[in-house]
Parts: structure tokens; C-alpha cells; sequence
């Protein structure tokens, strides 16, 4: 059994960083995510592992610092929330075309514009869709405990350099503030420069080698023909991604008739939700995507096939992962939203109210 | 005997007969610059010291956005290309993470006093133990000769066609000045490339800011001014002496902080 402690989700991320082997963490403070720098800069990582860490300039700074240092064949991870984020989608374009690795965690807050610091969970398109400029995905991991906001850690990274891809690790504000007890893996040592030149050295810019060219990172091609070939092997790698690492966690589902589809803190919100819709008889389960990139669609059609009659997405935003349930679903069930925004966080009893008008008596 | 291109070849290129030989630090590959354009000179200056220096396998660049985005395609050393004005940044996390590489970025005027304002302010003033090299041609040469933040007052350019009005745009900006009064600077100087003499000058600058990274004493910074032939709409040998009248009128040349200390008044 690993350490246990009790943490907030922002910090069992910064611990996890240290603990994961990351080289580098390169961050700019917003609300609701401060704790992870803060974490970081107590910790001094750096008499740790050897790990470096920088309060950037802005987050157009960090996500590019982020760049360097992956091109550079190291570990290196950044945190933020909304707003923060809307700044670094150039540099995570940039990353996505060069193939660059990273772990980049949104604790999300509301919006649009400076919005409010409360949570919210309302950029999932952002984060699924692509969001900054090209044709490009960001593998999205959702967790929904402290304990998650811990081990998806090493979990991202591992994914990252095994896509060679930016991995989103997209949180909200009550994960990321909320105090639990949290079991902390076992360090893993940070990668000598040796074991960076081994394991990246055929593609990172780690300084020549005798017997290799020149190593080169961009995300530029001025042929039409190569590039078009670019998007394609990109496409492909997502491709590949989306047959190998969908993700989810099911609750309740074995003789379910209805499904409540939610993710991170939505979805603790919801498995309240269940236990009392059970106490009334109703045959409700959860489906917890825990990728939300590639998305379950699977998942849902199965239920679909086995005679699902409905499904509610629950979300703290006006309704974005519906479009996902919807596009799995198509017309085959009935598909409902209910959620909230600017903070205020639905309870369990608006959830079962919803799913009886919206689903079963709808 | 007919004297075909390899005959020549063959009877002249003899070691004996050698007085020049390009650097294996640049590629073979034909450079994107038009003729005249000092952004070649400054080129093959920087990796003619990364040979002399022996840094070849220790040395990470930075291409940025503009003219030289390319320079990845002609610099034969490891080499990664930033997004518009960011190179400071990458530099940063690269340096920090690989101390003991050689790390420098290469930019022009929009990319470095621009758009990249902040990224080169912050980096110098952390002091980031990096060499930034600043090609000042006063336009953006790439995206077809708009002004820059350092196109001089009055000077015509796509975007400022009856010349660069400063009530409404402001002065040129001198980052080289503002980065000089930073203390995490170690070494700024401002050089040109334009004429033989010129080159060895500015040759033996960088070599200064290279030595000055691998001390570790903090950020190099070598402002070239350069000459932007077709975004100023003249000939090579016009434009070297527009250059040489106007450009260095403004910019003046020679050095503005030796060893952490300003050398220079800042005007
Ligand atoms: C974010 C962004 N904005 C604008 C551009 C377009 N752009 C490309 S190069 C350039 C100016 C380059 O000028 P400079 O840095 O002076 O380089 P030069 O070409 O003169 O060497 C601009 C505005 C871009 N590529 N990216
Ligand atoms: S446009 Fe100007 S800066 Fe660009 S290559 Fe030509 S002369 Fe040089
Ligand atoms: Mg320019």
C-alpha cells in the first residue's frame, strides 16, 4: 500500500508530477488551479528528483516553454484553468503538429470571457475537439477523484510519449479543490540525460549524434502534398488511439434501463443521483467516460443494442458531451441533458427530478 | 579539351588551390534568402563558430517565424522551430532542462520586439543563460515588407505607405537598449553584417555571446542590423547603403553591456 495522505486534487497532481519523474513543470497562476504551482514551489522539487520549476511570464510562455522542452526529449507538464488555457491553444496546435509529448491539466472554471473562478466543466469542446487552430486531437483524460487527479499522471505521460501527443488532463474546480484521501504511487526516477538520448534521441532535439542527422522539431511544411500526408499520419495516430485507449468506468449498469452519462465531478454528482433513483426502483446506471477523447462511443451503442430506453447527460456546462452521446446514441433512445453553469453545481435530487421529466416521463 | 563544368572542377578544386571552404554546419541545401539579404551572412557566421567552437553535437537552436523560419533546412545542427515570437520561451525550458547544451534563438524584429515582446523581456530579464540573436531589418520581410516595431520614422513599408507617421505609431523600438538595462544580461551588442569588415566584427561578437553562455553568466544578446532588400524595395548594393545611412543613424553600433556592466549611455 503507497502513502496515504489527505490533499486537495490540485496538489495530488503537483505531488504526482514530482513522484512520475517529470523534468519540468512551467506554470502562471489563475483560480482555481494555484495550489499546483504553490505545491511545487514548497516541495523545491529540484533538491527532489532534479525536476524544474518555473513560474513563466504568461501561459502563451508556459505551453511554449512546454515545447522546447519536449522537443527536447524531456517530461514536462503545465496546469492552468479556462482562461488560461484559451491562451495556451497556440502552443498546443503548434505541439499537436510537431508531435510533441506533454501533460497539460485544465481545472475548469466558467465561462465565456473571465466568467467566474466557481467550477464548471464547460470546455469540452475545447478540449475534445481540437480547439486551437488545425485539424489535430489532444488525448483527454477525465478524472474524477483526488486519487485520480494523482494517478492519471504517470498514466499521461506514459500515453503521451507512447502518441508522441500533447495528453489533456481536464479536472474543474471541485476536483481540483476538493480535500480526499489520496494513496500516492511509488516514485519513479526521472530519466538520466542517457536514458533522454536512448529513449528520445531518434527524434528529439538532444544535441546531434555522431552517426545521425541533424534532429528537427516543426510543425512547418510548405508542400501541399507532404503536408496533406501530415494531417493523414496524424489522423491515423488518432485513429490508432481511438481503437486502443477508450477509457470508462460503469456503475449500476448490469440491469439498467436508463444511463446517466457524466464525467469528472458531474459524475460523483450523479452516483448520488443513482442511489436514490434505485431506492425509488428506477433501473438506473452510470456510464463514466473517463477518456473524453477518444470518446466511449462504443460503449453507448452496446447499452443501445441491449435495449437502453434513455440516456441523460449530466454536465456543469449548457450541454457539450451530449453531442458525443448523441452522435453514439442517433435516434435509437431518447438523449436529454440537464446541467448547470457559472458555478452553481446540480444536486442529486435535480438530477433524479430530471431524469423522471426528462427520460422516463418525457 | 572542352572545358565542361567538371573539367573545371576537376583541374581547379584541388586542396592546394583552397582559400574558402563552406562550413559542413550549413546544409547543402540552397538558401530561401534573396541575394544580398544579410540573414546568409549571419547564417553561415554562426555555425562557422559552432564548427571553430567544437559545439556541433552540443548545440540546440531556434528558428522563429519570418524570413528565417527556414533556418532549420540550412543549419546542420539540432534545431527546433518556434511559434511566432516564442523562441525565448522554448530557449528557456530547453537551457534549463539540458544545461549543458549550447541553446540560441535566432529572430527577426517582428518575431523578437513584437509579437515576442514579452518572451524577450522575461527571458533576459531571468537572465536565462541563452544566446539571442536579433536580425534587425526593420520590416517584416516574410509577410511581404509591413512595418516593425523598429521600421525608422518616416520609412515607407506596405502597412505605413506615406512612411512611418510616429504620432500614430510610435518610435522605433530599441530592444536592445531596453534588454541592456535588464541585469539578466550579460552581454548586448549591436553589430551588422553588410560589408567584409563588418562580418569579422560581428563573427567575433557572437563568438563572445556563445563564450559567455558556456560560462554561464547569464543571457547573450547580439542585435544584427540587416538589410531587407525587397521589402525596402531597392538593390542589394542600394539597400546596404540606405543601411549604412539611415539604419546605423539610428541603431548605433558597437557594444552596450560587457561583462554584466553598461559600457554604452543609453540614448
Ligand atoms: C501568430 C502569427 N501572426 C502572424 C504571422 C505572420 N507573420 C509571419 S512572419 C511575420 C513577420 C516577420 O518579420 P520579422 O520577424 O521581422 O522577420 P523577417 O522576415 O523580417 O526576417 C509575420 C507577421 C504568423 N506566422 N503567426
Ligand atoms: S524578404 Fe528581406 S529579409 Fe527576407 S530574404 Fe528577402 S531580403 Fe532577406
Ligand atoms: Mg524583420
Amino acid at each position: 500500500m503507497g502513502e496515504l495522505r489527505l490533499m486537495k486534487g490540485n496538489e495530488a497532481f503537483a505531488e504526482a508530477l514530482i513522484r512520475a519523474g517529470a523534468d519540468g513543470y512551467f506554470g502562471y497562476p489563475i483560480t482555481p488551479q494555484s495550489e499546483v504551482i504553490e505545491y511545487l514551489m514548497a516541495e523545491k522539487p529540484h533538491e527532489r528528483t532534479g525536476m524544474v520549476v518555473l513560474q513563466a511570464e504568461s501561459e502563451l510562455a508556459s505551453i511554449n516553454m512546454l515545447y522546447g522542452g519536449a522537443g527536447a526529449g524531456k517530461k514536462v507538464a503545465t496546469s492552468s484553468s479556462s482562461p488560461g488555457i484559451s491562451l495556451m491553444l497556440e502552443g498546443i496546435s503548434y505541439m499537436a503538429g510537431a508531435e510533441l509529448p506533454c501533460v497539460i491539466l485544465n481545472v475548469q472554471r466558467g465561462g465565456p470571457g473571465l466568467g467566474t473562478i466557481q467550477p464548471s466543466q464547460s470546455d469540452y469542446f475545447q478540449a475534445t475537439k481540437g480547439g486551437g487552430h488545425g485539424d489535430y486531437r489532444l488525448l483527454v483524460l477525465a478524472p474524477a477523484s483526488v486519487q485520480e487527479m494523482s494517478d492519471f499522471v504517470p498514466l499521461a505521460f506514459d500515453l503521451a510519449f507512447k502518441y508522441r501527443n500533447p495528453v489533456m488532463i481536464l479536472s474543474d474546480g471541485v476536483i481540483g479543490q476538493m480535500m480526499e484521501k489520496v494513496e500516492l504511487f511509488d516514485p519513479i526516477p526521472r530519466w538520466t540525460d542517457e536514458e533522454v538520448i536512448e529513449k528520445n534521441g531518434d527524434w528529439a532535439t538532444v544535441g546531434k549524434r555522431p552517426g545521425r542527422e541533424r534532429n528537427i522539431i516543426t510543425s512547418l511544411d510548405l508542400d501541399p502534398y507532404s503536408m496533406e500526408r501530415h494531417n493523414h499520419d496524424l489522423f491515423a495516430k488518432y485513429k490508432k488511439m481511438e481503437e486502443e485507449e477508450v477509457r470508462w468506468e460503469e456503475l449500476n449498469t448490469e440491469d439498467a434501463e436508463y444511463f446517466i452519462v457524466a464525467y469528472g465531478s458531474a459524475s460523483r454528482i450523479s452516483q448520488k443521483a443513482i442511489d436514490l433513483a434505485r431506492a425509488e426502483g428506477i433501473k438506473v446506471g452510470l456510464i463514466r467516460p473517463i477518456t473524453l477523447y477518444p470518446f466511449p462511443y462504443k460503449v453507448l451503442q452496446e447499452k443501445v443494442q441491449k435495449g437502453a430506453k434513455g440516456f441523460l447527460t449530466v454536465e456543469l456546462n449548457m450541454g457539450q458531451m451530449i453531442e458525443d452521446v448523441q452522435l453514439a446514441v442517433k435516434d435509437n433512445a431518447k438523449v436529454e441533458f440537464f446541467g448547470h453553469v457559472g458555478g452553481v453545481i446540480p444536486t442529486p435530487e435535480e438530477v433524479v427530478e430530471a431524469l423522471k421529466t426528462k427520460i422516463i416521463g418525457g | 579539351m572542352e572545358l565542361t563544368a567538371d573539367k573545371i572542377k576537376e583541374l581547379v578544386v584541388k586542396p592546394e588551390n583552397k582559400v574558402y571552404a563552406k562550413t559542413p554546419l550549413l546544409t547543402d541545401k540552397t538558401l530561401s534568402y534573396c541575394p544580398g539579404c544579410g540573414h546568409g551572412v549571419a547564417h553561415r557566421i554562426l555555425m562557422e563558430l559552432v564548427e571553430e567552437m567544437g559545439l556541433e553535437n552540443d548545440t540546440i537552436g531556434i528558428a522563429p517565424v519570418g524570413c528565417s523560419v527556414l533556418a532549420y533546412e540550412f543549419m546542420n545542427v539540432d534545431m527546433q522551430e518556434a511559434a511566432h515570437g516564442r523562441a525565448p520561451a522554448l530557449a528557456t525550458a530547453i537551457k534549463r532542462l539540458w544545461p549543458g547544451k549550447f541553446v540560441f534563438t535566432y529572430q527577426g524584429d517582428g518575431d523578437l520586439a513584437a509579437i515576442g515582446g514579452n518572451e524577450t523581456l522575461h527571458a533576459c530579464n531571468r537572465g536565462e543563460n541563452i544566446t539571442i540573436i536579433f536580425i534587425n531589418n526593420g520590416i517584416y520581410g516574410m509577410t511581404g515588407g509591413q512595418m516593425a516595431p523598429t521600421t525608422l520614422p518616416g520609412m515607407r513599408t506596405s502597412t505605413s505607405p506615406y512612411g512611418r507617421d510616429t504620432h500614430m505609431m510610435g518610435n522605433p523600438l530599441k530592444m536592445t537598449e531596453i534588454v541592456a538595462m535588464l541585469p539578466g544580461t550579460y552581454f548586448v551588442t549591436r553589430q551588422a553584417v553588410h560589408t567584409a569588415k563588418h562580418a569579422r566584427k560581428a563573427k567575433k561578437a557572437i563568438k563572445k555571446a556563445i563564450e559567455v553562455q558556456l560560462e554561464g553568466k547569464g543571457t547573450s544578446f547580439v542585435e544584427i542590423v540587416s538589410n531587407c532588400n525587397s521589402g525596402w524595395k531597392m538593390t542589394p548594393v542600394k539597400a546596404n547603403q540606405w543601411l549604412e545611412e539611415n539604419m546605423l543613424d539610428y541603431y548605433h553600433l558597437g557594444d552596450i553591456k560587457v561583462d554584466g556592466k553598461l559600457v554604452k549611455e543609453i540614448v
